[in-house]
């Protein structure tokens, strides 16, 4: 179990977990979504831009995860 | 292996500055957009005549409409700015995807490393002995053994200089031998240098608005001695504006990086039919970037601004 071995499987593990969980996050925030779209029609516009908000925010942490998942490979 | 380098490649110095390829398309976009505004804005009137003025109005005023439900009656002050870094942003993401961009370079050959550690040495060794067939597994054995001890340290590095010559150029994970393949032109969102740059701007506007909108009192949202509770809350603002510059530069960062890695691999695996729908997603991918790195900073300035009644 030497460096290089560990750093591969790390590499997999770290872009698989950090994928997983904000892959799950956005899909709750946008089941929420269509949600009180569906409730208050009206509000639609306001929703979607507060959604898009709220899905870079949990997308920019599967996006840490993949920046260290890539610094681990080739650095 | 196709080249995937994290950080951007310097060309040459001027002085001690270095010249990277994102450096030089970064220029290209300065020059696009200020070409685009100086011919767009020659004869301004009030109804457009030229098509380029046309296009421009269009532009603006669809992105005075976004803004605008955002930012409300803050929109005069902060619209010039969100704008920018919308046009830039956006303008910057998709020249990425250019052809030309991290394809046309040059080959240029690399110094050989000297290895600190002995794992290092040893690492190199066993990729030399797979990659070149020819290497003299006596010689190769010979130098294994005298990993063992720390004396030999030096003796290893001269030893392992005259292996490192003998390999083929070709070789892919050499540490520093051979020839390197460095692109010329790079997508100038994809270095996280730039998206650094772009990430203080936009926090440091959220210190400034707040500022000239509240005078002093807006350094009461940081140091607030009122009572215990608040005074942490400050100490917690104050952080998470700090990695409101981290979160800032890694999301454009890693979306726009990670899109040029996506294509590079495509295109190594099967180059023609299978990058088509990958390109398409960067096209989409830049776009929301740019929307969402403006949208985030209009957010924030405008919640900086905000009389807290």
């Amino acid at each position: 179990m030497d460096a290089d071995m560990i750093k591969l499987v790390m590499t997999g593990v770290t872009i698989a977990v950090g994928g997983a969980m904000p892959a799950l996050a956005i899909g709750m925030i946008t089941g929420k979504a269509m949600e009180a779209i569906g409730r208050n029609p009206e509000a639609a516009g306001d929703v979607r831009t507060s959604m898009i908000l709220g899905v870079a925010f949990a997308e920019a942490i599967a996006i840490y995860a993949l920046v260290t998942a890539l610094i681990i490979k080739f650095v | 292996m196709p080249h995937i380098s994290l950080a951007a490649e310097t060309l040459w110095h001027i002085g001690p500055l270095p010249i990277t390829n994102s450096l030089i398309a970064t220029w290209t976009v300065m020059v696009f957009l200020t070409l685009f505004s100086f011919l767009a804005s020659k004869r301004l009137s009030l109804i457009p005549t030229s098509n380029l003025s046309q296009i421009a109005e269009m532009i603006l005023d669809g992105l005075q409409g976004f803004f605008s439900s955002i930012l409300g009656h803050n929109t005069k002050k902060i619209f010039p700015l969100a704008a920018s870094l919308f046009l830039f942003i956006i303008v910057a993401n998709w020249e990425g995807l250019l052809p030309g961009f991290g394809t046309v370079g040059i080959f240029r050959q690399e110094a050989v490393h000297t290895v600190a550690s002995t794992t290092e040495v040893t690492h190199t060794q066993q990729a030399e002995s797979v990659i070149v067939p020819h290497t003299d597994p006596d010689i190769h054995s010979e130098v294994v053994q005298e990993t063992s001890d720390e004396h030999g340290i030096t003796q290893q590095q001269a030893e392992s200089v005259p292996e490192q010559s003998h390999a083929a150029p070709t070789t892919e994970n050499g540490h520093g031998s051979g020839v390197k393949f460095i692109p010329l032109l790079r997508g100038a969102t994809a270095d996280l240098n730039m998206t650094f740059a772009l990430a203080i701007v936009a926090v440091l506007a959220m210190q400034y608005f707040g500022f000239q909108t509240l005078g002093i009192r807006y350094s009461k949202r940081f140091i607030n001695v009122s009572n215990p509770i608040m005074a942490f809350i400050g100490i917690l603002e104050i952080i998470s504006d700090l990695s409101k510059i981290i979160s800032f530069a890694f999301r454009l960062f890693g979306n726009i990086f990670a899109g040029e890695v996506l294509l590079t691999i495509m295109a190594f695996l099967m180059p023609f039919i299978a990058p088509t729908p990958f390109l398409f997603l960067e096209l989409f991918v830049g776009f929301i970037q740019a929307v969402v790195f403006s949208t985030l900073t209009s957010v924030f300035i405008n919640v900086a601004v905000a009389h807290e009644e």
